[in-house]
Parts: C-alpha cells; structure tokens; sequence
C-alpha cells in the first residue's frame, strides 16, 4: 500500500518536474515571456487599429451603398465584393508588398490599414443591415420635424441602429482579433508569431503555442462578456423587450 | 396658407390622387374623410413633402414648394405631423423626443427647449412621465406625446394621418380630448381620420375623397345630414 502511495508521488513528482522544467524553459528562460508580451501589444494594436479604421470605413460604405447615387452604390458594391471575395491573407500581402512595396512605412500600420479595410467590407453590410431594421417611420418622423437627411441619420437611425447590430459588431471584433495572427507572414511578431518564435528556440511545440492560444481565448472570452454587459445595459435603458 | 393645384401622384402604374385643386385658409380645421384607399393620407402627405407629387404645385404662404430647389426642411418646421404608428423616437426618452430638433436646428438653448418640452407635457396631461422612454407608455399617451413633438417645433400647420386609427378603443377618446382643445386654440389642422364624431364637432370643413379626388365638401352640418354625392352617401351609410 505504501508501496503504491510512494508510485504515485514519484510519477506525480516526476510529471511536476517535467512541467515546471518545461515551462522554465518556454517562459522564464531569457525572459521569453516578454516576447509574449511583446507580441500581444503587437496584436492588440492592430485589433484597435482595425476597429476603427474598420468602423468609419463600414459607415461609409454602408451608407454608399443604401445611396440612390448609382456610382457611389456601385463603387460601394465594387469594393465589397473585392474585399468579401479573396483570402485576407492574400489581401495582407499584396497590401504589403503591392501596394507599399518601396514605400518606408512601418509594418504594423501596414497589417492595421489591410485589416481595417477588410473589416469595414463585413462591417459595411452589418451596419447596412442595422440601418434597414429601422422602421420608415422613425425617418418619416425626424424628417417632419425639419430634420435633415444627415442629422435624422446621426440622431435618429444610427443609434438605434448601432443597438441592434451590437452583438454582430462584438462578434466580428472577435474574429478581427483572431484573424490577425497572420501578420507573421509580413514579418510582424505578434502574439501567434512569438509563440512559434519560442517553439523553434526551445524545441518543444505545446507549451508555447497552448499557451498563445489561451491567452487568445481569455481575451476573446473577456469580450463577449463586455459586449454581453454593454447590451444588457443598452436594453434596460428603453425598456426594449 | 395652402394653396394646391391639380395635385396627381402615382406611385408605379397606380395613380393615387388624380387632380386635386384645394385652398386651405389660416386657422381652417380640415377634416378629410373616405373609403380606404381612396388617397386622403398620400394627400396629407404631399402637402409637407414626405410624398413628392407627381405633378401638380402646392403653395404655402405664397411659396412654390413643389419647385426643385426648394428648401424642404424650413417649410416641415412651420408643419407638424402627426403619424398613425406615433413614431416616437425609443432611444430618447419622452423630454428628449420633444426636444432634440428644436435643440438640433438651432432655435433653442437646451434650456428654453426643456422649458417648453414641460410646458406641453403638462398641455397634454404627461407631465410625470417626461422621464419614462416611449415604450413604457400606453398608446394613448404615446399618441399624445406625437402631438407634443410636433407642437415642440412651433408649427404654423399641424397634420394628423389617422391619429387614433392604432389605438384601443378606450385610449381614442384622450387623443381626440388635445386635438379638439389644439382646434380651440386656433391651429390650422388638417385631420385624416375616421373618426366621424370628431369631423361633425371639430371641423369647420368636410372633405370627402374618394378615388383620389375629393368629391364632395363643406361644412360638417351639410356632409353628414344633407350629403349631395352619391358616393358619399355610400361611404356614410356604411361608417354612420
């Protein structure tokens, strides 16, 4: 009986060592968890960056595209089936070394102006979407009232809009912040790249890329629990079933 | 005030008003009456623009409104409309929907506007619920509220499309209550409604559309005991 106990404290043990030794090695050795760090700053820089550029741009384009103006509708059109219709990653690159190519900028505002351009693309139709959902009336309202065409948008259509389309905007944030773990292929390092940097150091693949992908889902999941809390809040604040 | 010549308006193939040539002087309450269909609420809403005409001129204050370059949003300043489904803004609450465009447009501070928005809460009896979001109101008093935005702006004109056609029978009766007190106080109206108890004691004139053309008009008297046209004969005998 002793005997098993001490059997399982040496395997224990022996697997505790392992571990602790592993992660010495992936994480505290030369201090390779600053390049984690690092690389998250890199990431959550192009996230924010995206977003933005991603949200004005997805305006815009949303409200050319509900425009009666046919060349700006179409020129909206154009630009979403570009956009919609070929692999981000080959988008990053020829961004990067089409577009670019000769002109000294650095990468990361590169990787920040190709993903906010194909964000605004998915943004567009959401935001087109959320404008639709909004009953004729309420323009029908704000424009009986002297209101003009911008000012009934902006006071009237886009905050109700912005409301119903909350929970599709938080979902494409996710997705733009996960989608950025190409930008290695430009030679930025962000999070995915410095965990595979630290891979090739230390000759074993699980801990560090186990660990670049819960760091992804803890911020994923911090999200929707924002995103979740914001919307609830929005909600109470109408009265809205 | 309003002046309207040979107003035609189709939308596709179906021509919705077919010449419509009428005069409304200040202070008229015009009650305009008629079958479904027959073009009362496209005419209503010519008359601030929310429909474009098809041809035809509409003249207020002695200005060409239908003409191209035509300054849209003065003229629905001086014109309140108030609309079938309300359409209360949900995201602002009962105070902001009464002051957000005169705020917005530049003819009151916040201040004066919230002074005013109080004012005309209390006119239409929803002073306690300047805070409450138009969600949590009945449709009676939501309807109320319409009137009050409207009225927030100062209007010259006011429009009703069917104010009371949305509500539950027992909330009619506080709607029409603030629309007979505004005709009391002098306002030019034109009301589209169904409501036939309030054309005999309000209007001081009758219009009977049917098809896209109004018919037969005059004095609420002369429509509802002596009506001339066989059509509106009809359309009372059925609604009386």
């Amino acid at each position: 009986m002793s005997q098993f106990f001490a059997n399982i404290m040496s395997s224990v043990s022996g697997w505790w060592d392992e571990f602790s030794n592993e992660f010495y090695q992936n994480f505290i050795l030369n201090d390779r968890w600053m390049l984690l760090v690092d690389g998250l700053s890199v990431t959550l820089t192009i996230t924010l960056g995206a977003l933005v550029i991603g949200l004005i741009l997805g305006v815009l384009l949303a409200l050319l595209r509900l425009s009666k103006n046919s060349i700006l509708c179409g020129f909206a059109k154009v630009y979403l089936t570009i956009f919609r219709g070929t692999p981000l990653l080959c988008q990053l690159l020829i961004i990067n070394y089409v577009v670019f190519s000769g002109i000294n900028i650095p990468p990361v505002i590169v990787a920040i102006i190709a993903f906010g351009m194909n964000s605004g693309a998915y943004v567009a139709e959401i935001v087109r979407s959320g404008i639709l959902s909004i009953d004729v009336g309420q323009t029908e309202a704000a424009r009986s009232l002297g209101l003009n065409q911008v000012q009934t948008l902006r006071y009237i259509i886009l905050p109700q809009a912005f409301k119903n389309i909350l929970p599709t905007l938080a979902n494409e944030l996710i997705v733009l912040l996960k989608e950025t773990s190409i930008v290695g292929y430009i030679a930025l390092q962000d999070l995915t790249k410095a965990g595979d940097f630290i891979r090739s150091r230390t000759f074993s693949a699980l801990m560090p890329l186990i660990g670049v992908a819960m760091v992804y889902l803890a911020m994923t999941t911090l999200l929707s629990f924002l995103f979740g809390k914001l919307e609830r809040r929005m909600r109470a604040n109408d009265s809205r079933s | 005030m309003i002046r309207v010549h040979d107003l035609h308006k189709s939308f596709g193939q179906n021509e919705v008003l077919k010449g419509i040539t009428e005069h409304i002087k200040k202070g008229e309450k015009i009650v305009v009456i008629g079958p479904s269909g027959s073009g009362k609420s496209t005419f209503l809403r010519c008359l601030n623009l929310l429909e474009t005409p098809t041809a035809g001129e509409i003249y207020v204050d002695d200005e060409l409104i239908t003409q191209k370059k035509f300054n849209i949003n003065k003229l629905r300043m001086k014109m309140g409309m108030v609309f079938q489904s309300f359409n209360l803004f949900p995201h602002l609450s009962v105070l902001q929907n009464l002051t957000l465009a005169p705020i917005k447009l530049g003819l009151k501070t916040p201040a004066e506007a919230e002074e005013t928005a109080i004012a005309l809460l209390k006119r239409v009896g929803l002073s306690d619920k300047a805070n409450a979001y138009p969600k949590q109101l009945s449709g009676g008093q939501q309807q109320r509220v319409g009137i009050a935005r409207a009225l927030a702006m100062n209007p010259e004109i006011m429009l009703f499309d069917e104010p009371t056609s949305a509500l539950d029978p027992e909330m009619v009766g506080e709607v029409l209550e603030v629309m007979t007190q505004l005709a009391e106080e002098g306002m030019t109206m034109v009301v589209v409604t169904h409501e036939m108890g309030f054309a005999r004691e309000v209007a001081s004139r009758v219009m009977f559309m049917d098809n896209g053309q109004i018919v037969e008009q005059g004095p609420p008297e002369q429509i509802f005991s002596a009506p001339q046209n066989a059509r509106t004969k009809e359309f009372l005998g059925k609604v009386l």
